[in-house]
């Protein structure tokens, strides 16, 4: 059931004693944050290699050398450094993980020292670049027999899917650096439902049997549903609400005349539930009592 | 009754809805520009901000049913405590703090492990001599045509003695001390790397690049070059091969936390070698950047024995030095 504690979810404790909901990331998306940080990283590489091979060609042999020089230390620089540079930022994050919206944080909650995201980044060189190589290595040399090739890809399979052999989604590094990467969802406020619309001149009255149908998981699908504001789940919802409350439909069911309806016995289920929540009592759902 | 219940709701929003905006604005700024571009009293805002957020968050918990209201309040708290209590020093600091204190701290942390990769080393390279001597025909599966570079058993002393003592072309030195830093930087990290699957590669590699420098003595030393070769070898292997060790120990040592985890649990066992071990693993590259400079300037220009061996036990003794003495202050707790 959609209520069931979904299973990336964690919490944390803040030193203030409240404790925050995390979401982490689903493999997938990892998967594509780092695909799209490969891609930036090969557009550079192949961007700088172009803009050196133009040097050259323009400034003649004897600069050849500092080219080379550059070349060598920026693309090793950028295959062991870009992913730490962009982590160490304030939002602990590369661009492609700022794209996807995540975010790295220390398993703890604690601070992300610059060690675990040297060792965090470090490790992809057995998970990623390790395995590469070594397949192009052996496809340029020839000697990929059919036994090197099949290990090659157990190696890299082994790593690359490590993520999703353990409930926390580590990769080896996240388990060697202590970190987990986390969903950073930016949320709109919105307008609260209450304030936003008020009540008809004459509310439809619910009786107390009406206002005990529902609990709070139905009352924020109704939330949901009320916030999308899509015509046919208004009629839809509003159907289904009435048929279970025995309310009697007082138009022919028209959008606006299902809205309001809707809209009226969300305040009241709402104002409903939250006096009985002062007073400590919480319904979750439809089946509690 | 009812309608008193939505006006403390609202009202409850309404007075803290500024404070919430506030944040979120303060919040968008250290993440585009950094804490510095915030002024004094914004800085003090901001955890004042935070607990605001937070505490209302905790009401909102308890008292409102607003589902969008207590999701954005959540998020906002999450942002703004990662922020506030994940806080990271600048980088001026870090590298000061880095090269004072968690460098040599982190190679003290592992001692142990280095000293197992040193001896491991060192057992592999005697290993390599004793083998290539016995059988000539080993020297081949130790060593690679491409590196060996005619440096082979059926070598004359005069292509041996010319292959140290020789002038090399100047011109291409500096390409050749790139690569030479490039290639060993990626050879370490992988050493580090390794060491996830219980340090067994690692000690594999280390072993082949002891059994690789045990390999070329015993081509040597027949012709009375041994001293040479060592000399030849050490005036930046006293650099490169502490620094490939120290990557190898890094190894291990992440390598024994997970398996051996003592009394706490592997991951967080793991975790606290694999942070020690990474800064130590900046520490071997610039180890080894220094050792490229050294291998591929001064070993071809210092071109007698007794200059190399001066310039290699120099080396040696700074690093020991370092290692030893630096950063046993207090200061710097990382």
């Amino acid at each position: 059931m959609a209520r069931d504690r979904p299973k990336l979810a964690r919490t944390l404790t803040t030193p203030e004693g409240v404790t925050l909901n995390l979401r982490l990331a689903s493999a997938g998306a990892r998967a594509g944050a780092f695909i799209l940080d490969c891609l930036l990283l090969m557009g550079i590489l192949i961007g700088a290699t172009l803009l050196a091979g133009a040097f050259h060609m323009r400034l003649g042999t004897q600069m050849g050398g500092i080219i080379q020089i550059i070349w060598l230390l920026g693309a090793f620089a950028l295959r062991n450094f870009f992913f730490i540079l962009g982590e160490a930022g304030a939002r602990s994050a590369t661009l492609g993980k700022r794209v996807v919206g995540l975010r790295v944080v220390a398993r703890d909650g604690g601070r992300l020292t610059g060690g675990a995201i040297v060792a965090r980044n470090l490790m992809r060189e057995i998970e990623v670049f390790l395995p590469l190589m070594f397949t192009a290595y052996s496809a340029a040399e020839g000697v990929a027999s059919k036994w090197t090739a099949v290990l090659g890809l157990l190696w890299a399979g082994i790593f690359l899917f490590f993520p999703l052999f353990n409930r926390d989604r580590l990769r080896a590094g996240d388990l060697i650096a202590g970190t987990w990467v986390i969903e950073t969802e930016r949320r709109r406020i919105g307008a609260d439902l209450l304030a936003a619309e008020p009540a008809a001149a004459a509310p439809p009255a619910f009786d107390r049997a009406a206002l005990d149908a529902y609990g709070e998981y139905e009352l924020h699908r109704l939330e949901e549903v009320l916030r999308r504001d899509d015509a046919d789940a208004i009629t839809t919802v509003a159907a289904t609400i009435r048929a279970k409350i025995g309310h009697a439909a007082a138009g022919t069911g028209s959008a606006g005349d299902d809205r309001a309806f809707l809209n009226a016995y969300y305040r009241a289920l709402r104002q409903h539930l939250e006096r009985r929540m002062l007073m400590g009592t919480r319904k979750a759902d439809k089946f509690a009592g | 009754m009812a309608d008193k219940l939505a006006f403390s709701a609202a009202r409850f929003r309404a007075e803290r809805e500024g404070d919430w905006v506030e944040l979120e604005a303060l919040l968008d700024r250290v993440e585009k520009k950094g804490p510095k571009r915030l002024s004094e009293a914004e800085l003090i805002a901001l955890p004042r901000l935070y607990r605001a957020t937070l505490s209302s968050l905790s009401i909102a918990r308890e008292t409102s049913l607003d589902a969008s209201l207590v999701a954005y309040l959540e998020g906002l708290s999450t942002r703004a405590y990662f922020i506030l209590y994940a806080w990271r020093e600048a980088w001026g600091r870090k590298l000061a703090g880095f090269f004072a204190a968690g460098w040599p701290r982190a190679v003290r942390g592992m001692a142990g492990e280095i000293v197992l990769a040193f001896a491991l080393f060192v057992a592999a390279g005697i290993a390599g001599y004793a083998l290539v001597t016995s059988d000539p025909a080993w020297f081949a599966g130790i060593v690679d045509d491409g590196m060996a570079n005619g440096r082979d058993m059926q070598a004359t002393p005069q292509f041996l003695r010319e292959s140290l003592y020789g002038a090399q072309d100047v011109s291409g030195l500096e390409v050749f001390a790139t690569q030479l830093f490039t290639h060993n930087s990626q050879v370490s990290i992988l050493a580090f790397a390794l060491g996830f699957a219980f340090g067994v590669p690692t000690m594999l590699l280390i072993a082949a690049n002891g059994a690789l420098g045990g390999a070329f003595f015993a081509v040597y030393v027949p012709h009375g070059l041994g001293w040479g070769l060592l000399g030849w070898l050490s005036i930046h292997g006293t650099t490169e091969i502490f620094a490939i060790v120290i990557a190898g120990g890094a190894g291990l040592h992440i390598g024994r936390a997970v398996a051996f985890p003592g009394e706490r649990s592997r991951l967080a066992a793991g975790a606290e070698a694999g942070r020690r071990a990474a800064l130590a693993m900046i520490g071997v590259v610039v180890m080894l950047l220094v050792a490229g400079l050294l291998e591929g300037f001064a070993r071809q220009i210092v071109r007698t024995d007794a200059g190399r061996y001066a310039i290699a036990a120099t080396m040696l003794a700074l690093w020991l030095a370092y290692f030893t003495l630096a950063g046993r202050g207090r200061h710097g707790t990382r």
